[in-house]
């Protein structure tokens, strides 16, 4: 008999301990790599946990993300927690649940089979025994590697799988606390980064005394290469010092950016990597009697996080402790001693919880800005944040991005060939991705090498520009060619969905014209090329909730548009409608969304996350748009870059369709790339033009509409 | 270049050591220790550091201790406590209202400025008084529906 397969976070961190502990009290530790993100993953996690262990949720502790006590599971990123590090705790769970009651088993000279377990006790034949996981605890070897196979509970049987459990952490935050913001140790010394206002400045900092002079107050500066800060006893003090410290910093050399037209079409004929994706497709035997094209655009988006990035460092004899929000403890460490200098041994990284992560922000560059200060000032814990221009402009941003779609059309307006090119910068620049540091101030120090052009995401991590790029209707073979721009304008990395934004409004907006030009209802042209069931099966959905077939006649200013997409091709199914009122400006109204994610371990955070998805993605589709000043610089304000308001929000309604006997599939950006191809789908049904660039502002409606 | 600025906090009379021209929300976080009011933008866009001054939601980052004198001024630690929370903070988790909740601090603020004056706000009514209060996890839909529900319950209605 084969060896059963542990889950990969398993195999890669196979000892129970490393997950499940008792400790005293009646309390269980469960310990996970990933990390909080706003997402509700822990919740989540501690439900799994609880039901493997029949333990009830209130009983447990989650350590999370620590590099000193967690397990090592990556990134908290691509929609894979619940898939990765759930599909591990549950089964580690099972197993220690297993050889809890074999070890209980013994004790009591029965059979395993006569036990089982109810809120960590062990119960015998249905009567309570003198023991439980906690007594039983020295007994049982949780050292010992996982075998895996331990049976798992059924559906049917679930407790707290499939509940609506109330978020572990929301009190905390409700109540005045709990982020990594409010970590104020003794001693704290205040830090405030200078970066280059553009690549390959080199600086000259102001001095000491006429910071302080200027600021009020005692000023400290910390200066390396072309990387400063100042440091200041309280954070009013640090504030005013960086202010003036940024007035009088003087920048010099490097690459000045100069503003262009647009954005994405500086993509096109820039240097690039270039490749070819065939994927094949049915046969075709109808012959060609048309050729459509048309390109799409999107924009460079920031992620506006409403908090400025945060981390705390304390260096203290060769050794440094770092405090943060990033999405990955274990990287950062890896990219922390590179850029440092000294062994990941010397380094303990630990999570604490941020405001919303929607990918690759600036936790990790803010960490290195703390360290960097803490070795300059031992045995002070230092804390450094950024400022809000620095939250919106120097860290990475997802890619703005440019496809092109042809296709040959047989008579009844069918594709009979497919072509697609996706220019777009790296969407995949974190610390450690392809050995390299990839932290803003890592750059900036004396004798720093120029990072040479960074790869895309590996296609086995659900491909980064082409991320959704392929197709899943029936079409004939798809030939992809992917334009991976070696330089582009500003530093780019993993924003919520990689390509999925610009590949998905594209492919849905070209489906949409295909369907409009063969003079079909945009949903039955979508289902008659799609013979995926449960592809189908959200799309019926969708259209039963919103009432599609009711929909008003397009033109007249309200529209109604549908789209759809399963993330990265391999995680949840989701298809959307949106309706919307273009008149001087896109106002959304309603959104309704059927999703198909498998097993559902929390529905109301799923939900969260599907009704977060839909307004993030509407606010990037019809607001966002990061652009080069004509003075050079970069959106530094919430003016400089406005994001949807509660007065403009849509209604969201969400509906999960899929089926619990299958596996839980990730769903945290599966709302984005349909929701944008729904909202311009509706804009062209309302106005009967289309726009086909990102966002849909009211003069690029207008343009459309004059022709 | 200190001196002492006297205003009440959250119902109690409070004496601060701080510059005039320093801005309250450093005063709350730093000096006395209050941290639910939260540093979002510093430039009165976001809604983050919203405390309610004399009953007004009022954006606390660029708020100058010297206009504090003799004023009162609530934070969310005034609002309600875990033990004893406001219908907003009862309803908020309710209705799980939030995702990475870094927000809803000023959110509260807002909310309990208009349901003071308005405990029966419709949709659009609970929009514009958050419109100076961003979110950007997406919560917005939930967050309404907290604040309707948080005024049912303070008119004695079924939330």
């Amino acid at each position: 008999m084969n060896a059963p397969v542990l889950p990969a976070s398993l195999r890669d961190n196979p000892r129970p301990a490393q997950w499940i502990g008792f400790e005293a009290e009646g309390r269980v530790r469960l310990a996970t790599g990933k990390v909080e993100l706003g997402q509700g993953i822990l919740t989540a996690l501690v439900q799994v946990a609880a039901e493997e262990l029949r333990v009830p949720p209130e009983r447990f502790r989650v350590v999370s993300g620590e590099t000193d006590t967690t397990p090592e599971e990556g990134f908290t990123a691509g929609s894979q927690s619940v898939e990765a590090s759930g599909g591990a705790i549950r089964q580690v769970a099972a197993e220690v649940r297993a050889r809890m009651l074999a070890a209980a088993a013994l004790r009591l000279n029965c059979a395993p089979s006569a036990l089982e377990v109810a809120d960590g006790r062990i119960v015998q034949d249905g009567a309570p025994t003198a023991l439980d996981y906690w007594t039983l605890a020295d007994a049982v070897d949780l050292e010992r590697p996982a075998e895996g196979g331990a049976a798992l509970t059924p559906p049917e049987a679930f407790r707290y799988i499939g509940a609506a459990l109330p978020r572990v952490d929301l009190p905390g935050k409700i109540f005045g606390g709990g982020f990594i913001h409010d970590r104020l140790p003794d001693r704290l010394l205040h830090a405030r980064a200078l970066h280059r206002p553009w690549p390959g400045a080199v600086l000259r900092a102001p001095d000491e005394a006429t910071l302080s002079r200027v600021a009020g107050g005692p000023v400290g500066l910390v200066w390396l290469g072309d990387f400063a800060a100042v440091t200041a006893e309280t954070e009013a003090l640090a504030a005013r010092a960086h202010e003036a410290a940024e007035t009088r910093a003087a920048w010099s050399g490097g690459s000045p950016r100069v503003p262009v037209p647009s954005e994405p079409l500086a993509l096109v004929g820039a240097e690039a990597t270039e490749r070819l994706l065939d994927v094949p497709g049915r046969a075709t035997a109808t012959p060609a009697v048309a050729r459509v094209g048309a390109r799409y655009l999107r924009p460079y988006l920031a992620h506006g996080s409403i908090a400025p990035s945060v981390a705390l460092a304390l260096w203290e004899d060769g050794r440094l402790t770092v405090e943060t929000h990033s999405q990955g403890v274990g990287n950062l460490r890896i990219a922390l001693a590179q850029a440092l200098g000294i062994g990941t041994e010397a380094i303990i990284v630990r999570h604490r919880p941020g405001a919303g992560c929607y990918g690759h922000n600036g936790a990790d560059d803010v960490a290195l800005d703390a360290a960097l200060v803490a070795r300059a000032r031992p045995g002070r814990w230092v804390r450094a944040q950024f400022t809000r221009a620095q939250e919106l402009s120097v860290v990475p941003f997802g890619s703005a991005m440019v496809v092109d779609l042809a296709a040959e059309l047989d008579a009844a307006g069918r594709p009979v060939s497919w072509a697609m090119e996706v220019f777009s910068g790296t969407h995949g620049q974190r610390p450690g991705h392809n050995g390299r540091v990839n932290l803003l101030a890592a750059e900036a120090l004396p004798g720093a090498e120029p990072t040479p052009p960074a790869p895309d995401v590996p296609d086995a991590a659900g491909f980064g520009g082409l991320r959704n790029a392929v197709a899943l209707y029936d079409l004939p073979s798809q030939r992809i060619t992917h334009h991976l721009v070696a330089r582009p304008r500003l530093r780019t990395s993993s924003m919520r969905g990689l390509g999925t934004h610009g590949n998905v409004f594209a492919l849905e907006s070209f489906i949409d014209e295909l369907a409009l030009r063969a003079g079909e209802d945009p949903l039955a042209y979508r289902l008659s090329l799609l013979s995926d069931p449960r592809g189908r099966r959200v799309l019926e959905t969708v259209a039963e909730m919103s009432g599609w077939a009711g929909r008003p006649a397009g033109g007249e200013g309200i529209g109604w548009g549908i789209a759809f997409s399963r993330y990265k091709n391999r995680a949840a199914y989701l298809a959307a409608v949106v309706e919307l009122a273009a008149e001087e400006t896109i106002s959304l109204r309603r959104v309704w969304c059927a999703v198909d994610a498998g097993l559902v371990v929390n529905p109301d955070g799923a939900a969260n996350q599907i009704e977060g998805g839909v307004i993030q993605a509407a606010s990037w589709t019809v607001k966002e748009e990061v652009r080069v000043d004509a003075d050079g610089s970069l959106p530094a304000s919430w003016e400089a870059y406005p994001i949807l308001t509660f007065p403009e929000v849509p209604e969201v309604f969400v509906r999960f369709v899929g089926s619990a006997a299958d596996p839980s599939l990730g769903l945290g950006e599966a709302a984005v790339g349909p929701t944008a191809a729904a909202i311009g789908n509706a804009v062209a049904h309302a106005l009967g033009v289309r726009v086909r660039e990102m966002p849909l502002t009211r003069e690029r409606v207008a343009a459309a509409l004059l022709g | 270049m200190n001196g002492t600025i006297g205003f009440t906090l959250n119902g109690r009379p409070v004496n601060v050591s701080a510059r005039a021209d320093d801005a309250l929300l450093p005063v709350l976080r730093g000096t006395l220790g209050l941290v639910a009011t939260r540093f979002g933008c510093g430039a009165e866009a976001c809604g983050a550091c919203m405390v309610l001054l004399d009953g007004v939601p009022t954006n606390s980052c660029t708020l100058e201790m010297a206009r504090l004198a003799g004023r009162n001024v609530v934070t969310v630690e005034g609002l309600g406590t875990s033990d004893a929370p406001h219908p907003v903070q009862a309803a908020l988790l309710d209705e799980q209202a939030g995702q990475c909740g870094y927000c809803l601090s000023g959110i509260q603020i807002a909310a309990a400025a208009l349901l003071a004056r308005n405990p029966d706000p419709s949709r659009a009514e609970v929009t514009e008084a958050l419109a100076g209060n961003f979110c950007r996890c997406g919560a917005q839909n939930r967050i309404i529906r907290a604040v309707q529900r948080a005024g049912r319950m303070m008119r004695g209605a079924t939330p």
